[in-house]
């Protein structure tokens, strides 16, 4: 059994969690392709499986009062931060029981209540969404700080770019998450990229960056932890590489010509969730019970889940329209974001 | 008072900043430089430099922070400093800014205003004279302003601020130094309408001139101009260009059986094009005639004088096509 290298396991409660977290993610994306293939799902879907430990690690560590945005490879990020597999599902399907009733499908997965700000599907267009939540944090006092995933494609943005400025130049409580999975789709780094070490990018904006095994939850998790206090406590952005793999392909539509199976197999080797539980077997924490019953309470969330979307029921034509605009018979005036910001403007409505 | 169009816009972000402490400007060289065309001027002394923000060579990075402070609570205002650069922005204006809502189940509106300055007239050559808005008006999620007289350059930010969804705010750059009296009380403003700026008295032949933004002035001196020759015309501003306010226009064309659309922008897939279609739909049987544009020549706005100026609307292109239109002979 393959284990984290040198890791114990001081609080085998916490890593069980943290096994939980990831196994979740696997199980819901395994089902995901299964429904895709069932023609239930359509559309683009992109799986996070072998990069499970990135987000169990990061969201570990943040609060509910933070913000998160994410890319178009995010079902995971989205269950971690407390979306419902339910919800995440009935999306899927197009269903009005969805996170976004059926108009934003995989890709585009976004919560209020969780502070979850998508769900981008274009490479690079969060990172300035994050620059301004972060922004809007810092004009209003605010202690949060607001988590921005990307891949290590969006380096060869000029959004990347500018964002990395901007948050440094005005020291945003920021913190920015490169999942480093070597391909951007097809394009492995070093054919894209002139200089391949991310976190030197980062660096070169006067930010606080460093590259961490994106495999090792624990690795994961201290990292991010480390960083998020930094940001809470005013110490301007900061910025993870978290190197890891894609374990599967790009989009249910990809060949995957591009990279060697035995490139794929060396990788599957480190498995994150294989790690972590060949890791507390080893130390003997981790009886045959504990996980039988562990896979068993999430198959269980997850069949539950898939019950709620296939119950669901498809978004009516007739509310196609609505939402282009706000409704202006809700009390939308004041912004889904404006919780306790300054105040309402003192005069009075426009004439 | 005796005012500008500059100074009626700063008035407006004055006003603005005073009143609601969530709104911001930012933008490139809107603080310590005072604005590339002057409107934030003196601004920063006031309001200090957070609110106040001048930016970096970012335009995708700061309007789309500006999307995020808008989604954090905030209600920034974003200056870009002409249309071209607004290019380097589609990806956060038309992506984000118009799809977050509808994209998000109605979850998270984006209450943001970008101002920008458009047109040509100046001789900046192609890549700082275009008229985009229209294309802009394309776009469902965003609402589309063009500001043409000192009132609306005054009273149209603070209506759009309160608007809970992304209101772009295009101003022409000739306007900026036309001087005239606005009401010292004069405040903020509709958004909605259209708005008849002069209205035919029924004597002669008549016909109904729209227009919006930087060739208001134009077309109303036009106007004066037909009347000397027996030609009365209304003449609507259409003030909004997303959404289109179409009762004023078919309320107009309605009485006066004739149209013609004056646009800076160009002919091809445009917003006079978009009006165009309009009246024939909804107002076909109302006409005498067939509808006429007058539109920018389809070149890329030139540098030489005489060269924009044979690019452009002109009064006597616009008097040409209305005397077309009723049927007048050279």
């Amino acid at each position: 059994m393959t284990t984290l290298r040198g890791q114990t396991v001081p609080d085998p409660e916490h890593a069980l969690h943290l096994l939980r977290q990831m196994l979740r993610v696997r199980r819901l994306e395994e089902k995901c392709i299964e429904l895709y293939s069932a023609a239930k799902i359509r559309g683009f879907l992109h799986v996070y499986i072998g990069e499970e430990a990135v987000a169990a690690g990061v969201m570990e560590t943040l609060a509910p009062e933070d913000a998160v945005v994410a890319t178009y490879r995010e079902h995971g990020h989205a269950l971690l931060r407390g979306v419902s597999a339910g919800a995440i599902l009935a999306e899927m399907y197009g269903h009005a029981e969805g996170c976004c009733r059926g108009r934003g499908g995989s890709m585009h997965l976004f919560d209020a209540a969780t502070r979850f700000y998508g769900g981008n599907a274009i490479v690079a267009g969060g990172l300035p969404l994050a620059v301004g939540l972060a922004l809007a944090d810092r004009m209003a006092g605010r202690q949060r700080v607001t988590v921005c995933f990307f891949g290590e494609g969006a380096v060869a943005e000029g959004e990347f770019h500018e964002s990395m400025n901007l948050a440094a130049l005005w020291q945003l409580p920021v913190l920015f998450c490169c999942e480093n999975n070597l391909y951007a789709m097809g394009t492995a780094l070093g054919r894209s990229e002139s200089q391949t070490d991310i976190a030197l990018k980062a660096a070169g904006y006067e930010i606080s960056a460093w590259a961490v095994d994106g495999m090792d939850v624990f690795a994961v998790e201290e990292a991010a932890r480390r960083a998020v206090d930094a940001v809470r406590s005013g110490g301007g952005p900061h910025f993870l590489e978290l190197r890891t793999y894609r374990f599967r392909a790009h989009s249910m539509f990809d060949p995957e010509l591009y990279r060697e199976k035995s490139e794929v197999s060396r990788w599957m080797e480190r498995d994150p969730i294989s790690l972590l539980r060949g890791t507390m077997q080893t130390a003997g924490q981790l009886p045959e019970e504990t996980w039988d019953a562990l896979t068993a309470d999430v198959d269980a969330e997850i069949s539950t889940a898939v019950g709620f979307a296939e119950n669901g029921t498809p978004e009516p034509v007739s509310e196609l329209t609505r939402f282009v605009y706000s409704d202006r018979t809700d009390d939308s005036s004041t912004g889904t974001g404006a919780t306790g910001v300054g105040q309402a403007g003192k005069g009075g409505a426009a004439g | 008072m005796k005012t500008t169009y500059r100074e009626a816009m700063r008035a407006g972000l004055r006003d603005a900043m005073q009143r609601d402490e969530r709104v911001f400007l930012m933008g490139e060289d809107v603080g310590r430089y005072g604005g590339s065309f002057a409107v934030s001027l003196g601004l920063l002394e006031e309001f200090g430099p957070e609110r106040i923000r001048d930016t970096p060579l970012s335009e995708s990075g700061f309007v789309g922070a500006g999307i995020g402070a808008a989604l954090g609570g905030m209600r920034p205002v974003v200056e870009i400093m002409t249309v071209n650069f607004s290019l380097l922005a589609l990806d956060q204006i038309i992506n984000n800014a118009a799809t977050l809502l509808h994209m998000s189940g109605g979850q998270f509106n984006v209450p943001i205003v970008i101002r920008m300055t458009t047109g040509a007239g100046r001789q900046l050559g192609a890549q700082h004279s275009h008229s985009l808005e229209g294309w802009y008006a394309h776009i469902p999620g965003l609402r589309i302003l063009a500001p043409a007289t000192l009132a609306d350059a005054r009273g149209m930010l603070w209506t759009a601020l309160q608007d809970p969804d992304p209101v772009l705010i295009f101003e022409h750059g000739s306007l900026y130094n036309v001087a005239g009296e606005l009401d010292d009380e004069a405040g903020a403003v509709d958004i909605d309408k259209a708005a008849l700026r002069r209205r035919a008295d029924g004597h002669g032949d008549t016909l109904t001139l729209i227009t919006y933004g930087g060739t208001l002035p134009m077309v109303l001196e036009a106007a004066d101009q037909l009347a000397g020759q027996g030609i009365d015309a209304d003449v609507i501003d259409l003030r909004t260009l997303r959404p289109l306010d179409a009762h004023t226009v078919m309320d107009s064309v309605a009485r006066t059986h004739r149209a013609v659309v004056v646009d800076e922008g160009w002919r091809s897939g445009s917003i006079s094009a978009e009006i165009s279609a309009r009246i024939c739909e909804q107002a076909f049987f109302d006409l005498d005639a067939p509808v006429e544009r007058v539109c920018s020549l389809e070149v890329p706005v030139p540098y030489a004088k005489h060269l924009e100026d044979a690019a452009l609307p002109s009064v006597a292109r616009v008097m040409a096509a209305a005397r077309r239109a009723v049927g007048a002979n050279g």
